[in-house]
């Protein structure tokens, strides 16, 4: 399993499109991904989870992967919020 | 008072009457705003089928929402847009929708109760997000959690409904009207809605008893309340005593005696006693009226509305198809006429949900979204004109209200020609072309308009609405809309005389046309074509049959001297006393 913690960079937050391209990314590996935030648990591969998290610019989040190809996930989604979801 | 009272009073409520008929029968309470849910559990072996009733209620609000998203995606903008997708998103979640599925499977409850359990959740997650942003996201998916009930509750109202029913609803929605009409309606009675409704237009094409603007009808009744409704006079009664059953019923005899003595009217054409003869045309909206029309005796088709192509359904309908279903409705009109107007959606017509406009009416509608959409009406152009080879269509285009839109229609008309002739596909080359005259500037203008096309076709509705300013639908102000009112008479006479002028022929295919009291008047104008709702096209001829055009010309000419709608209203009913006292009148005229 693979825990890292991450700061939201892009100015709107986890909207809709992050929103959407972080579900994107996720969805191509086998592995479980979950983010937690304020004693949220929400699956990372469902896209009203992700938006019901309301993650503003800095906001930190808790993301655990969990899987045959779980650090390719990881680096993939963290590459993601590291670009500020490119916005 | 007898015990049966004591338990059910009767309950007297009057209405708009919208359609004639008399109907006794127990009631069906449409409710659909926000759906309510039921909690119902389920035996085991039920789980797998609600699964199934899931997956299609989830690929219906996919493809509704597709449509929407492709129908007006330049027009409702980019963040409305956005909005459409993220839900589109949603419902292609596949861990909502599973989690959706395990627990249907697993606590063994209805689809409806779950759905909206788990999608309702997320929605008041975002709720307590204390910002704008997610709140209006919370609403979002709340919207796309009643999409997917309601289309649940759809799919067993179709098939749930037995016997006969009176529909009562706070307001039907054409494809409201278009589901329950596959079961046995006998009769239709609303809260909201005027003469013009939706509902209205169509229970009367149907012969079906309509009363509407009965204000809270839908709070006094519950499904299986015993209900007259009169559709004669706009009354309903909730809990009829036998008495009272008794007397509507002695009614009905007494108003279909009179209906009978038109019948032998059918056949004959509609002319008056000194040869001065009207086309007499019927308002059609749906295939299955086509029997009807012809059994009352219609002369054509003077306003097909192909909206009804778009109700009911997820998406456009394609060349081919449209072409099928023109083809279908020239052949069965043959040798008459149909005049087939391309689609007017937009202000109280919408089919597929469009942009939220603040003024629809003044807003993006009819030719406006035809012209902005051209793929669509190229389509819809080309179906017609393949459909014409029987020479007997004409197109027609709604809401014009400049010259620069009647010539940016016809050049699409050349093009599909252009396209149809370099495939070697068969159509009339000389089809006639015509407009919708109901904006006031196009009104003014009629005459350079009908230089420009084969012939006008006037939209009263629309044309009073905007002369007077006055939106129909208004129960505040709805009084104010009146077709009689000099401004209108002295528009329409204006536009007579405009087409005439120019050698083509002017038609009314409004709900004026229909009204029996104003027939006088329209043909003493000069019409030459009355497009009507098929049910009162017999009393219609009746009328033109028994007088002569000279009497009709008198009478126009006094009406245009009046000053006021009610002095007009006042004149013609004179006119009726003396000329036909055997025609009853009632408020509906």
């Amino acid at each position: 399993m693979i825990e890292r913690e991450v700061t939201i960079k892009n100015r709107s937050g986890l909207h809709t499109r992050p929103a959407a391209s972080l579900v994107k990314s996720a969805a191509r590996f086998k592995s479980e991904f979950f983010i937690y935030k304020d004693g949220m648990e929400i699956n990372g591969k469902s896209i009203i989870g992700v938006m019901t998290l309301a993650a503003e610019q800095g906001s930190k989040l808790l993301l655990k992967f969990e899987g045959p190809d779980e650090e390719e996930a990881a680096k993939a989604v963290i590459d993601l919020f590291q670009r500020g979801f490119d916005e | 008072m007898s015990a049966e009272q004591q338990v059910k009073k009767e309950v007297i409520l009057k209405g708009i009457p919208a359609s004639p008929g008399i109907a006794v029968g127990s009631a069906y309470l449409f409710i659909k705003e926000t759906p309510r849910v039921e909690e119902k559990n389920l035996e085991e072996n039920e789980t797998p089928q609600e699964i199934e009733r899931l997956g299609h209620a989830i690929e219906k609000s996919r493809k509704e929402l597709h449509k929407i998203l492709t129908f007006a995606q330049e027009k409702i903008g980019d963040a409305k847009s956005k909005i459409l997708e993220a839900q589109i998103m949603v419902l292609e979640d596949g861990v909502l929708i599973g989690a959706i599925k395990k627990r249907i499977r697993s606590e063994k409850k209805n689809a409806e109760y779950i759905v909206n359990h788990e999608i309702g959740k997320y929605a008041n997650l975002m709720l307590m997000a204390h910002d704008e942003y997610m709140h209006e996201r919370a609403h979002d998916m709340d919207d796309l959690k009643n999409r997917i009930i309601r289309n649940l509750q759809q799919e067993k109202l179709v098939s749930r409904l037995e016997g006969s029913i009176i529909v009562v609803a706070h307001t039907l929605t054409p494809a409201d009207t278009m589901i329950l009409s596959r079961n046995h309606v006998l009769g239709y009675a609303t809260d909201r809605g005027g003469i013009t409704s939706h509902a209205a237009l169509f229970s009367r094409s149907l012969k079906i008893p309509a009363v509407v603007g009965l204000g809270d009808v839908s709070r006094h009744v519950v499904t299986g309340d015993h209900l007259v409704i009169d559709g004669y006079s706009g009354v309903i009664v909730i809990n009829p005593s036998k008495k009272r059953i008794q007397e509507f019923e002695s009614k009905l005899e007494r108003m279909l005696k009179f209906e009978s003595k038109l019948v032998h009217f059918k056949d004959l054409p509609a002319e008056t006693k000194d040869s001065h003869s009207v086309e007499l045309s019927a308002n059609v909206e749906l295939p299955e009226e086509l029997d009807y029309v012809v059994l009352q005796g219609s002369q054509g088709i003077g306003l097909y509305r192909t909206e009804s192509l778009l109700i009911d359904r997820d998406d456009f309908p394609s060349e081919e198809e449209q072409y099928a279903e023109y083809k279908k409705i020239a052949a069965r009109i043959y040798p008459h006429r149909v005049i087939m107007r391309t689609f007017d959606i937009g202000g109280d017509k919408v089919a597929p949900e469009t942009a939220e406009e603040t003024n629809p009416f003044l807003g993006w509608r009819g030719i406006r979204v035809g012209l902005d959409r051209p793929d669509l009406l190229m389509n819809q152009l080309r179906a017609m004109l393949r459909a014409s080879t029987r020479k007997n269509l004409a197109i027609m285009f709604p809401m014009i209200s400049t010259i620069s839109e009647v010539l940016k229609a016809k050049e699409y008309v050349q093009k599909a020609k252009a396209e149809l002739h370099s495939k070697n596909i068969k159509f009339n080359d000389k089809t006639q072309i015509g407009v919708m005259i109901e904006v006031p500037s196009a009104a003014l203008c009629a005459s350079r308009i009908a230089a420009e096309v084969d012939f006008l076709s006037i939209g009263s509705n629309d044309l009073t609405q905007y002369m007077l300013a006055v939106d129909r639908g208004n129960p505040l102000v709805s009084q104010l809309f009146r077709e009689v009112d000099p401004a209108v008479l002295i528009t329409i006479k204006h536009i007579i005389n405009a087409g005439h002028k120019r050698g083509v022929w002017v038609g009314i295919c409004g709900e004026m046309a229909g009204n029996p009291l104003v027939t006088p008047l329209l043909v003493g104008l000069g019409i030459d074509e009355l497009s009507v709702i098929p049910s009162v096209l017999p009393e219609i001829k009746k009328i033109i049959r028994s007088s002569y055009f000279k009497q009709f010309r008198e009478i126009a000419t006094e009406a245009l001297q009046l000053e006021t709608a009610e002095a007009v209203e006042a004149h013609i009913r004179k006119f009726f006393k003396k000329h036909f006292p055997d025609i009853p009148i009632n408020n509906n005229n």
